[in-house]
C-alpha cells in the first residue's frame, strides 16, 4: 500500500499551486493513472479520502482516468497500445520499443475556488 | 463562488525521481556501483549478499543498505561478515525512497566498490520508487512459482537484471526455470537473467563477474 505515499507527494503538490493561485479550497482533483504505474486507482481513492481531512482539499472529489501501456517501434515506427504487455511489434516482430505512456502517475488539473 | 480550473500535468513520483537522479550522478562520479535488489519477503535476498561478499572481497569492496519494515537483523547478518551495513527500518512502509538513501550516502566509506540496497521484501511497492541505482535486479526463488514475471510485470519490467535464486531446490520444487526466464523476456526482452543458489554457490561466480563487469563500464562512462 505505498499509494498513500503517493497521495502525500500530491498534497504537497496541490497546497502547493492552490497557494500560488490564491485558492480558497480546492473542489476536485484528476489524474492519470497508468496502466504500469504500479498503483491501484481505488486505493488512491481510499488514501485520498484518508489524507483530505483538515486539509484545503477536504471537500474534494479525487478523479482518476486510466490510461493503456502504449509503445512505439523504433524500427518500423508504428505505434500501439500493448494489453499483454509483451515487448514486441505487432507489426514488424522488433523487441526494439519505446515507451509512450502507460507507466507514469500525473497530477492533470484540479479545480478550485478562488 | 468562483470557481477556476488549474492545469497541472505533473508527475506525482517527480521528487522522488529528482532525488534518485542526483544519487545516480553523484555516486556514480564516486565510482559506486549501485544496486536495488527487489523480491518477495523471503527470496534470498541477503543470503546472496553474505555469498557474493566471499566472492567480491578482498578485491573489491562492498557496503549494504538494508531496508526492512522492522528489526537491526539483516544489518546484523552482514557486519557479522564486516562489512558495513545500515538498516532503514520503515516502520510499516512497504518500499524504500530515493531521500532514505540520500540521507545515508554520505556515510559510504571512500573508495567504495559496491553499494547493495536490500529493498523491503515486497514485489510490488519498491517497483515504483528509483533509489538512484545504476543496476535494478529482481530476485525470484523458485519455492515462490514460475509464474511470477507476468502476474507482478512492472517489477520485471523496469528491472536491468533477473536472478532466479534457490536453483538447489528443483527437484523437487515444479518450478520450471526456462518458462520463468522465457515470460521474464517477453516483457522485458532487455534483462540479464542468471540462476543460481547462494546456499550451493552454483552460478554465483558468473553473477559477481557480471558485477565486476558493470563496475568497470560504469567507472569508463564516468572517466
Amino acid at each position: 500500500m505505498h499509494e498513500l505515499s503517493i497521495i502525500a507527494n500530491l498534497f504537497e503538490i496541490l497546497e502547493e499551486k492552490a497557494a500560488e493561485k490564491e485558492a480558497k479550497r480546492i473542489l476536485s482533483v484528476k489524474l492519470q493513472v497508468g496502466q504500469l504505474s504500479g498503483v491501484v486507482p481505488e486505493l488512491l481513492k481510499t488514501a485520498f479520502d484518508i489524507y483530505k481531512k483538515d486539509t484545503i482539499a477536504a471537500e474534494a472529489e479525487l478523479e482518476t482516468v486510466e490510461v493503456p501501456f502504449k509503445v512505439k517501434c523504433n524500427a518500423c515506427a508504428a505505434e500501439m497500445v500493448k494489453d499483454d504487455l509483451v515487448a514486441m511489434c505487432d507489426a514488424c516482430g522488433s523487441t526494439d520499443l519505446k515507451t509512450l505512456q502507460g507507466t507514469d502517475l500525473f497530477l492533470l488539473k484540479m479545480d478550485v475556488e478562488v | 463562488m468562483i470557481k477556476k480550473e488549474v492545469l497541472v500535468l505533473k508527475d506525482l513520483l517527480g521528487s522522488n525521481k529528482a532525488v534518485a537522479k542526483e544519487i545516480r550522478e553523484q555516486l556514480g562520479a564516486r565510482g559506486i556501483l549501485v544496486l536495488n535488489l527487489i523480491s518477495s519477503p523471503g527470496a534470498g535476498k541477503t543470503t546472496l549478499l553474505e555469498g557474493l561478499a566471499g566472492l567480491l572481497r578482498p578485491e573489491y569492496s562492498m557496503a549494504v543498505i538494508e531496508g526492512d519494515i522492522e528489526t537491526e537483523r539483516d544489518a546484523e547478518r552482514i557486519r557479522a561478515k564486516g562489512i558495513p551495513a545500515w538498516q532503514i527500518m520503515t516502520g510499516g512502509a512497504c518500499h524504500l525512497e530515493a531521500k532514505m538513501i540520500g540521507k545515508l550516502s554520505p556515510e559510504l566509506p571512500a573508495g567504495l566498490d559496491f553499494l547493495f540496497i536490500e529493498n523491503v521484501g515486497n514485489l510490488v511497492c519498491p517497483a515504483s520508487f528509483d533509489l538512484g541505482e545504476a543496476i535494478r535486479c529482481v530476485l525470484l526463488s523458485t519455492p515462490e512459482g514460475d509464474d511470477k514475471p507476468k502476474k507482478y510485470p512492472q517489477v520485471f519490467i523496469s528491472s536491468q537484471c533477473l536472478l532466479i535464486t534457490k536453483t538447489d531446490l528443483v527437484p523437487p520444487l515444479p518450478f520450471d526455470i526456462e518458462l520463468a526466464r522465457r515470460e521474464a523476456l517477453e516483457i522485458n526482452p532487455r534483462l540479464q537473467t542468471f540462476d543460481l543458489s547462494a546456499v550451493s554457490g552454483a552460478g554465483m561466480r558468473e553473477f559477481a563477474d557480471y558485477l565486476i563487469a558493470s563496475l568497470h563500464k560504469l567507472r569508463q562512462n564516468h572517466a
